[in-house]
């Protein structure tokens, strides 16, 4: 059925992923916290979210997918280069790879790249 | 531990919140505020879409999908399976909150309000607070947050077509590359193990099932890096 009101594909969509968070909720009412099945959750939670950085970083889809994978990857690394020199400082690493990354887009966007 | 008392935990989490997590949200959410527009949708939808689904893939998932001209059913499927990792992620930011009467009378709309720039924080900062330091601490974080998600979905979408493309491609940038030191900076053993295992086979998962890589990812790299942890505990 194809709908066209974005309202009510919105609410459907803002229940879709409540539908989650709500889960979240009742599992951990019942979840010992000092227990193995809550560990292995923060495990699951810990490499699902990595590993969906990481694919978002090497495998973009929508609009970074139009960047270089050259881009991209450089200026991670970069950024890691200060992350480690900074003493893993998160605000260092980020600010590099971003300052990095903002040099590509732009001197590709003037063709200087 | 020493408690701070409602009002500086509160502002704890604002100022942790403006920090970093603020800037990303408003990053990433102006992306998703130029997208909406060009998907012919209106402000109030996206901001809709911002602060009520609250968790990027879903919104663009619906965005892209809703402008696609896709059934219904097969919208709200996509959208929500692509922001399943908020289960896993709630079931390990409540446990924090336990023994506390008013955190358990609102734990839906605390559920509601999370996102992984949130979640973040509060594993780095709020989870070292003192208990009843928390739920003040986590309010601000994401009052905070939202009003950024908010702000960048504005202006996203009035500025869109106005802001230069690599501006708004680096902005889209700004917010995994935060992640990658967020996720570099774990220190519990099995936390480091998790994000190494996921980290590796997230993407050669996504070759195979790119709509399915996300659980996949998590439930086997999560089971490895948790049987991982446990022998190594043993064989100390």
């Amino acid at each position: 059925m194809i709908v066209s009101d974005p309202w009510v594909v919105l609410i459907l969509c803002i229940l879709g992923t409540f539908a989650w968070r709500a889960m979240g909720v009742i599992v951990a009412n019942h979840i010992d916290i000092s227990g193995d099945l809550f560990q292995w959750f923060n495990c699951v939670a810990y490499a699902m979210l990595s590993g969906l950085i990481t694919r978002v970083i090497l495998m973009p889809s929508g609009t970074l997918a139009q960047t270089p994978d050259v881009d991209r990857i450089a200026s991670i690394s970069a950024g890691f280069i200060v992350f480690f020199m900074c003493k893993r400082n998160i605000f260092a690493g980020t600010g590099s790879a971003f300052v990095t990354f903002l040099g590509f887009a732009a001197a590709r966007n003037y063709g200087l790249l | 531990m020493t408690t701070l008392g409602h009002q500086k935990a509160l502002n704890r989490g604002v100022c942790d919140g403006l920090l970093m997590p603020f800037w990303m949200v408003f990053g990433s959410m102006i992306g998703f505020g130029s997208m909406a527009r060009d998907a012919g949708l209106g402000i109030d939808v996206a901001l809709g879409a911002s602060l009520g689904i609250w968790g990027l893939p879903g919104q663009v998932a619906m965005v892209e999908l809703f402008a696609a001209g896709l059934p219904i059913y097969a919208i709200v499927v996509a959208s929500s399976l692509a922001n399943m990792r908020f289960m896993p992620m709630t079931v390990v930011l409540m446990p924090h909150f336990k023994g506390n009467v008013t955190a358990h009378k609102w734990r839906y709309l605390l559920a509601q309000v999370l996102s992984i720039n949130i979640w973040t924080v509060f594993m780095r900062r709020g989870s070292t607070l003192a208990e009843e330091d928390r739920l003040p601490f986590y309010f601000g974080v994401s009052i905070t947050c939202l009003i950024g998600g908010a702000l960048g979905t504005t202006i996203g979408f009035v500025a869109a077509g106005v802001l230069p493309l690599y501006i708004t491609i680096s902005l889209v940038f700004l917010n995994p590359a935060y992640f990658v030191y967020v996720f570099s900076s774990v220190r519990y053993r099995n936390c480091i193990i998790s994000v190494v295992l996921g980290a590796i086979t997230g993407p050669l998962i996504y070759l195979f099932s790119p709509d399915w890589s996300v659980p996949i990812t998590g439930v086997a790299a999560g089971t490895a890096a948790f049987y991982l942890d446990k022998w190594m505990d043993r064989s100390q």
